[in-house]
């Protein structure tokens, strides 16, 4: 295993996963929110005359 | 019509259930390969590039008009494409969402029963390569062409039924009761646990394989780390060529622009489907990216730690350098396993494995012509998915049937994989960013969206992706296409696999026809 092999290694397998972490920490930050797809005000009434 | 008859249950059960349609063999036994031969570490510039400029946008875009056709109630790529075009045009184009998913079914399905076979074969020790470590090799070939009748045509289903034929409909089986509970119940209900389930059984082996040292002392250089050397060492595409040199290749970008396109769905006609079943106020970038990136990390973090090392610690260079899906899978990894301490079990866990990524994939191959059934000729599930189980199990027969050589599977393999996921990507990315506009489509994906799409999205998949899809197609034509036309114009079994997805295009374009009228009047009222 070269130096270049390690950089490749530890920088692609660091890229993904900080991006995943990043994505599950804001889907899962919020309970509510991955754990229902609508949450009881985004349902249109159709009575708010917008 | 327009009242929608299925949903998601959470947004964590469609997160993974998009992933889960991503993820597949590609990411583990494709992935591996492709890097290893074309630049190693290198690999990853392209790789990354076409993930950013190619993969992520599309993705976005998919969802997006996903989202948007389902606001007018329908969900499969026809009718979605109708209403973002407005033109019949588009509609036939849609075509290709339910072309591609519906004949990579057909053979997906038979890798996916291969899967289920081999981890049946480790668990009970039906594969036995001997003692003769010299014959490891010829005896997991042997076993491997007669489980899937890859010496001669009609072996499968000639006499008795052939084991992997029982095996094959038990799959076949799985899926469409899976299908039949329906969207929540069945494919998120699935997903959820199949895919923690798969990361369990990934990660087991991955500790394995990093912790087989130096497994014969006789041989130092076979070792882990000179196994991810082999993976990750940036390196030409010939010997004694500098990795830089691999990058100036067109082909290494090909290479990496169709790895990312295979490994994330894009261009199947599956995500625009799934994408379809969420309301308006719904997120889809930040559910996009967290879907891509769930692919990124089994391919890149498990699928380029495992397959490589693990087959360079006991063959040396020469199994490593087995690029081919099957090649490398079905014939090097049991060998790799029978050499293995504890084999038996990792080559059980590996394999079921195996076939949890692949039925997670192939479910969502179906949920879109049954949502195309159901839309275009007005019925419901239990007969949709009556004629698409009629449609896919006659299209799977014929790959069971011609077997010799797997000539047929890997000819549509080819045709779809290379042609015609590209096509659709095109169609896509032209009907978001010049039909739809950009900019409405942005602002639509925003609805809702808990992030934004970077600054640069709008120029890349206005300008960037189609320029890159259309250079993609047009060095298929120039270097391919002749030799293609050639081959399927001499060997009759060639010809019959285009015969089938002519047939099934047409079939599909027929329904499209019929449908159509009734989109039409259905969304007359609602623009």
């Amino acid at each position: 295993m070269t130096t270049g092999g390690w950089i490749f290694m530890v920088v692609s397998i660091g890229f993904v996963v900080s991006l995943i972490s990043f994505c599950y920490f804001r889907v899962l930050r919020k309970p509510a929110a991955a754990d229902h797809m609508h949450a009881p005000l985004d349902i249109d009434t159709h009575d708010l005359g917008t | 019509m327009s009242i929608k008859k299925e949903q998601w249950g959470t947004r964590l059960g469609l997160i993974l259930a998009v992933a889960g349609s991503a993820v597949g063999l590609g990411n583990f036994l494709r992935f591996p390969g492709n890097a290893a031969a074309n630049g190693g570490g290198g690999f990853m510039i392209p790789y990354f590039c076409a993930l950013i400029f190619l993969g992520i946008p599309i993705c976005w875009a998919e969802w997006t008009m996903g989202k948007y056709g389902g606001q007018f109630g329908f969900n499969s790529s026809p009718a979605i494409f109708g209403v973002v075009g407005r033109r019949s045009i588009w509609r036939y184009l849609g075509v290709l969402g339910l072309v591609i998913p519906v004949i990579v079914y057909m053979y997906y399905v038979l890798i996916e029963s291969w899967c289920l076979g081999y981890a049946a074969s480790f668990l009970f020790g039906w594969i036995d390569l001997g003692a003769d470590k010299s014959q490891f090799t010829a005896k997991s070939v042997d076993y491997f062409n007669s489980f899937v009748g890859a010496n001669q045509d009609g072996l499968m289903l000639e006499g008795s039924i052939h084991i992997s034929v029982i095996v094959w409909l038990l799959v076949f089986a799985v899926n469409f009761v899976l299908i039949y509970r329906g969207l929540s119940k069945g494919i998120e209900l699935f997903c959820r646990y199949a895919i923690p389930v798969m990361a369990i059984c990934a990660f087991v082996v991955l500790i394995r394989v990093l912790t087989l040292g130096t497994p014969d002392p006789n041989q130092p250089e076979l070792n882990v780390l000179n196994g991810l050397g082999f993976m990750w060492n940036p390196k030409g595409l010939q010997e004694g060529e500098s990795w830089v040199s691999a990058l100036a290749n067109p082909k290494t970008w090909m290479t990496a622009s169709g790895q990312v396109f295979f490994s994330l769905s894009v261009g199947f006609g599956v995500i625009i489907n799934y994408a379809s079943y969420l309301k308006r106020k719904d997120d889809v970038v930040l559910s996009g990216l967290t879907a891509t990136s769930t692919n990124e990390f089994f391919e890149v973090c498990l699928g380029g730690l495992i397959t490589i090392p693990a087959a360079f610690v006991f063959l040396g260079m020469a199994g490593a350098s087995q690029s081919g899906t099957f090649d490398l899978g079905f014939k090097t990894l049991p060998v790799v396993f029978e050499y293995m301490p504890g084999g038996r079990f990792f080559g059980f866990l590996w394999f079921f494995m195996l076939f949890l990524a692949a039925i997670t994939s192939s479910l969502s191959m179906l949920q879109p012509a049954i949502a195309f059934l159901e839309e275009s000729l007005g019925i419901g599930r239990r007969a949709s998915v009556a004629i698409l189980g009629l449609i896919t199990g006659l299209g799977s027969l014929f790959f069971i049937y011609f077997s010799n050589g797997l000539k047929a599977l890997n000819y549509v393999d080819d045709t779809v994989g290379n042609i015609l996921i590209v096509v659709l990507a095109l169609v896509q990315t032209l009907l978001f960013a010049w039909v739809l506009g950009v900019k409405r489509g942005v602002q639509f994906a925003h609805e809702g969206a808990e992030m934004r799409l970077p600054f640069f999205f709008p120029f890349v998949i206005k300008y960037v992706t189609p320029s890159y899809l259309i250079i993609m197609l047009v060095m298929w034509v120039l270097q391919t296409l002749p030799e293609y036309a050639k081959k399927t114009l001499d060997d009759p079994v060639l010809k019959y696999s285009f015969g089938v997805v002519v047939v099934t295009t047409v079939f599909l374009l027929f329904l499209i026809r019929i449908g159509g009228r009734r989109w039409r009047a259905e969304t007359v009222d609602k623009r």
